[in-house]
């Protein structure tokens, strides 16, 4: 035990003498996630929409109504049926919404500027809410669960936490541990009387405690700045990121037990992890539209359970219980490389 | 049994390259030990295997009665091992890393202070600086220092003077010299000829096999051979003319002149006539004492035929 917490108290003295990473390991995080949260955003505002109608009835108008005051909607006027493809190709407007009365019930058509998928599809799921609001008569009703308006820092903040981890996590215990090798002090540890074990125990040691303190400011910011309901599913959501930073942990540690270098240890672990985490882990891509070959390649990515596991768990707020699926994959996963880590940790050649 | 270090045939290959091939040779009980060879001869990797770092492919070795291989658990607190590089933690302190390195072994720095005292001396200035500051001689009398600490039987040290300056390397075997009465076993390995002779014996090796193993002055008087020293202005054409008179065997550059080995039949009165005639200037030769290098580059020359 001695030896343990003189392990974890020189690792702690190496990351605290290192300003600059320290620095680095918390800025990058806050930086990502206001940059995601804010700037990088598939959220549409001020959407131009005209409408094409001939009888104003109160639905209609209550309609009309809406599109003015809504904030994402900036409402051009009524215009006739003739005019509108002309001005969704010169840009003018967005979308046109068609109201029909016939008979007493609202008949509706949306017509959108698809030239960006992203802006069109947001632009349709705003429309058909207003729609839905006001159209009691119509067959079709539409409500838009746990992200209403559609925010994308709740698509995104789940993302960056997967990102994040796996990047910090396993860059630095990686570059550490291979540090140790080339400058030789790795020998001095292994030749040393204590257990492998203990030595990769006070390696992780430290590290686990840095990635809480950003886990923490990350929360705190996800549950101010960027506007995430806060409920005591937060409590949940600090377990499953706990389990999550372990197996980043054990990633880093694999990655050491491999590569000699500390350049190669950044590299292996910025472009082996981050590429597939924003590619394939659902982050930014839905898993869903891959080609099946991805779908089956992104099952082995963890960020993609955990991921899965956060949207849930912050947006959707369930129950523990009810993602046990992806519980029991990071579970597996975390053992399964500790466990090839270590035995690759202390093999005698 | 040997309490101190016993190497038997150990072999050991990188791939296709044989960088141990049947090394044998045994250190007594508080012996200073020199493996002398030039680089790339196997002497880290026998280190490497003694420390329990590497498992050999074939023979065995024990120190202090204990096998490397299938001890090496228990083995662990009985050696003190300072790889090649000097290797500490270079953003500790010179306290700190002192620290740590006993706080491994579960000793604390004040009870095994005695032994390193007279190394540590020299640091005990500046507790607080950081290894990475310290000059070359600083940090391998603190690498030194952090080897000791626990008490160790055996001492490995590899290449422990390799990149430190003069004044530094004999103060360390002076540290070394000073060991032997705490009645420590050192392993020490060098590719400088001139430590050889401050070894009580040394093992001489090169491409992976042990050439010689004997004290010093017992393998310089082993060389068998008649040794000159020559030179002249010009120091080349020195070497090239010698080279092609019948009486000399071999001849190469040592330090500032060449040595010849003379065959029987060498006169070194009428080799300064003919080279003075050949128009070289300054012509000396004279007896030389044989050393350690010069053994080493026949042994070497007899290895590769």
């Amino acid at each position: 035990m001695a030896i343990l917490t003189s392990l974890i108290k020189k690792e702690t003295l190496h990351v605290l003498r290192d300003t600059r990473t320290v620095v680095i390991t918390l800025v990058m995080p806050l930086a990502l996630l206001l940059l995601f949260g804010f700037a990088i955003s598939t959220e549409v505002n001020k959407v131009k929409v005209v409408a094409v109608t001939e009888n104003f009835t109160d639905e209609v108008r209550n309609i009309l109504q809406e599109f003015q005051i809504n904030e994402y909607f900036d409402f051009i006027g009524i215009v006739g049926s003739y005019e509108v493809e002309e001005m969704l190709r010169a840009g003018k407007t967005d979308a046109a919404v068609y109201l029909k009365t016939d008979k007493g019930s609202l008949d509706s058509q949306i017509m959108v500027d698809a030239s960006n998928t992203t802006t069109a599809q947001t632009a349709t799921v705003y429309i058909q809410n207003i729609l839905a609001r006001q159209q009691v008569s119509s067959n079709v009703l539409i409500r838009t669960l746990y992200n209403p308006q559609l925010k994308s820092s709740y698509n995104f903040v789940p993302g960056i936490l997967g990102m994040i981890f796996i990047l910090i996590c396993a860059i630095m215990t990686s570059v550490s541990i291979v540090g140790e090798k080339e400058n030789g002090t790795m020998s001095l540890l292994l030749v040393s009387p204590i257990k492998p074990r203990t030595i990769i125990f006070g390696k992780l040691v430290p590290y686990f405690l840095l990635s809480c303190i950003i886990l923490g400011i990350m929360l705190a910011i996800s549950y101010t700045v960027l506007g995430i309901p806060f409920s005591s599913s937060v409590l949940n959501v600090i377990w499953v990121s706990l389990l999550y930073v372990i197996l980043s942990l054990s990633i880093g540690l694999l990655v050491s037990t491999i590569v000699n270098t500390q350049l190669t240890a950044l590299i292996v672990s910025a472009v082996a992890f981050m590429l597939p985490v924003i590619m394939l882990s659902g982050m930014i891509f839905p898993i869903d539209n891959m080609p099946a070959i991805l779908q089956w390649i992104s099952c082995i990515i963890p960020a993609r359970w955990y991921i899965d596991a956060m949207r849930r768990l912050m947006i959707q707020q369930l129950e523990l219980w009810m993602i046990w699926e992806d519980l029991v994959i990071l579970a597996g996963m975390t053992i399964l490389i500790m466990v090839i880590a270590a035995k690759n940790f202390n093999k005698r050649k | 049994m040997n309490e101190g270090i016993v190497i038997s045939d150990i072999t050991k290959s990188y791939g296709k390259t044989k960088a141990l091939d049947g090394v044998s040779f045994s250190v007594n009980e508080g012996e200073l030990f020199g493996l002398i060879g030039p680089d790339g001869a196997g002497k880290s990797t026998l280190f490497k295997i003694l420390a329990t770092l590497l498992l050999p492919d074939a023979g065995r070795a024990f120190m202090t009665g204990l096998n490397v291989v299938d001890d090496y658990r228990k083995l662990r607190t009985e050696i003190g091992y300072m790889p090649e590089k000097f290797s500490l933690y270079q953003d500790l302190t010179v306290k700190e890393n002192l620290e740590f390195f006993a706080s491994l072994f579960g000793v604390s720095v004040s009870e095994n202070f005695d032994l390193i005292a007279p190394i540590y001396k020299q640091l005990e200035q500046f507790p607080n600086r950081l290894a990475g500051n310290l000059s070359g001689g600083m940090k391998q009398k603190l690498a030194l220092s952090c080897a000791l600490i626990h008490r160790p039987k055996v001492l490995l040290l590899d290449e422990p003077t390799t990149g430190v300056d003069a004044v530094s390397r004999s103060e360390f075997w002076d540290m070394l010299s000073d060991l032997r009465k705490h009645g420590i076993t050192i392993l020490v390995s060098t590719s400088y000829m001139d430590e050889a002779k401050l070894c009580e014996r040394i093992a001489m090796i090169n491409n992976g096999h042990i050439l010689a193993v004997n004290t010093p002055e017992k393998l310089a008087e082993s060389i068998g051979e008649t040794l000159y020293n020559a030179s002249a202005d010009d120091m080349f054409r020195l070497l090239t003319e010698l080279r092609g008179i019948p009486g000399v065997q071999e001849c190469y550059t040592f330090g500032a002149t060449l040595h010849i080995v003379a065959k029987k039949d060498f006169s070194p009165g009428s080799t300064i006539e003919i080279l003075r005639n050949k128009g070289l200037k300054n012509v000396k030769i004279y007896p030389a004492q044989a050393t350690i290098e010069d053994l080493f580059i026949k042994l070497m020359q007899n290895d590769q035929q």
